[in-house]
């Protein structure tokens, strides 16, 4: 019970709809401890990926990762842009060549984005950034996964685990990014990377639920 | 002679690094800028840094200065993205951007070679990679 190619697409079409959505959300939370354009920057690339996706003819998932991955690099200015980029690029070599993907196959994504994450953005958990939500959701993922779990509830987990992972950020300095200049008065505030993350990662959770119903 | 990349969130930062640094030499010193959005905000862009790399390119090599952040990871991606022959020609250093950029530009004149302007400017690390 996997997404095909069209189905993954659809995914990450929503991701760019959610993201267009809560563009003042995220601009906002970067307002208060960062350079305040996350959500510019987010939406932009997201709008550049959805327009590339409508002219994707390669049915290879690995292609279609590739592509999101460099159109995010090169729209989005921020550092989101390699980060997001570089996961996407990543994670695009383990689904090279697959026309459909299931959860254990969002496992290996999973691992890959975050490693790229990490090596891009020399960034540990702790650190009040994306990977703040990303880690632990993945280990959500394993959990369920090993708890045989369906797609929709191992992803119901995933979100879950992210969401719980943002809204840990308010509680942390920022050891990264714009926002570690401001040291400890950064604590208070929801990290907006972080919450990018949750929100594609909810997203992810509720079109393939809607496509699973 | 060594070529130099400015990568800056600014345009106008990186253009006045260029202009600083060009007052250092009479001799002129490939230098190329890659500041900004590609629509014109603050920020970066990996196609940006390696336009500029190319635009100065020679095999003698290129040094890459950069400011805060996402300046790092952009010149960090525009150079995986590169062949490995001309990789292995780039460096990008760790120094004050500005003091950087004008220590590097005197050494490339004087015809240093990449690991001589590498050591020229370590006294202006400032823990920006790690």
């Amino acid at each position: 019970m996997g997404l095909t190619s069209t189905q993954t697409i659809i995914v990450l079409k929503e991701i760019g709809k959610t993201i267009e959505d809560n563009k003042t959300l995220l601009t906002e939370l970067d307002g208060a401890i960062g350079d305040g354009d996350h959500g510019i920057n987010m939406n932009k690339g997201f709008a550049a990926v959805t327009k590339k996706l409508d002219n994707m003819e390669s049915e290879d998932i690995g292609d279609i990762f590739k592509t999101v991955g460099m159109t995010l690099v090169v729209n989005v200015g921020g550092a989101s842009g390699p980060l997001y980029g570089t996961a996407f690029m990543k994670a695009a070599a383990v689904v090279s060549g697959k026309q459909e993907i299931d959860i254990n196959d969002f496992i290996k994504i999973m691992d890959e984005a975050i490693q790229g994450i990490k090596m891009r953005g020399k960034a540990v958990p702790g650190d009040k950034t994306m990977l703040d939500a990303l880690e632990p959701a993945y280990n959500a993922l394993i959990c369920a996964v090993k708890e045989k779990l369906t797609t929709v509830d191992a992803l119901e987990k995933v979100k879950e685990a992210a969401f719980e992972g943002a809204k840990y950020t308010k509680k942390i300095a920022a050891k990264k990014g714009r926002a570690s200049y401001l040291g400890d008065r950064s604590i208070g505030h929801q990290d907006p990377g972080a919450t990018s993350s949750y929100l594609i990662i909810n997203t992810i959770y509720e079109t393939v639920k809607k496509l699973k119903d | 002679m060594v070529g130099l990349v400015i990568v800056s969130h600014s345009i106008g930062i990186a253009e006045g690094i260029k202009e600083l640094a060009r007052q250092m030499t009479p001799e002129p010193v490939p230098i190329a800028i890659a500041a900004g959005t590609n629509d014109g905000r603050l920020g970066t862009n990996a196609e940006q840094v390696t336009l500029a790399i190319n635009e100065v390119y020679s095999n003698e090599g290129i040094i890459i200065l950069f400011d805060l952040g996402s300046a790092l990871m952009s010149a960090e991606l525009a150079l995986e993205c590169l062949p490995e022959e001309k990789q292995k020609n780039i460096m990008i250093l760790d120094a004050a951007i500005v003091e950087g950029a004008i220590t590097a530009v005197v050494e490339i004149s004087l015809h240093k070679n990449l690991h001589e302007i590498k050591e020229a400017l370590q006294d202006l690390c400032i823990g920006k990679i790690r």
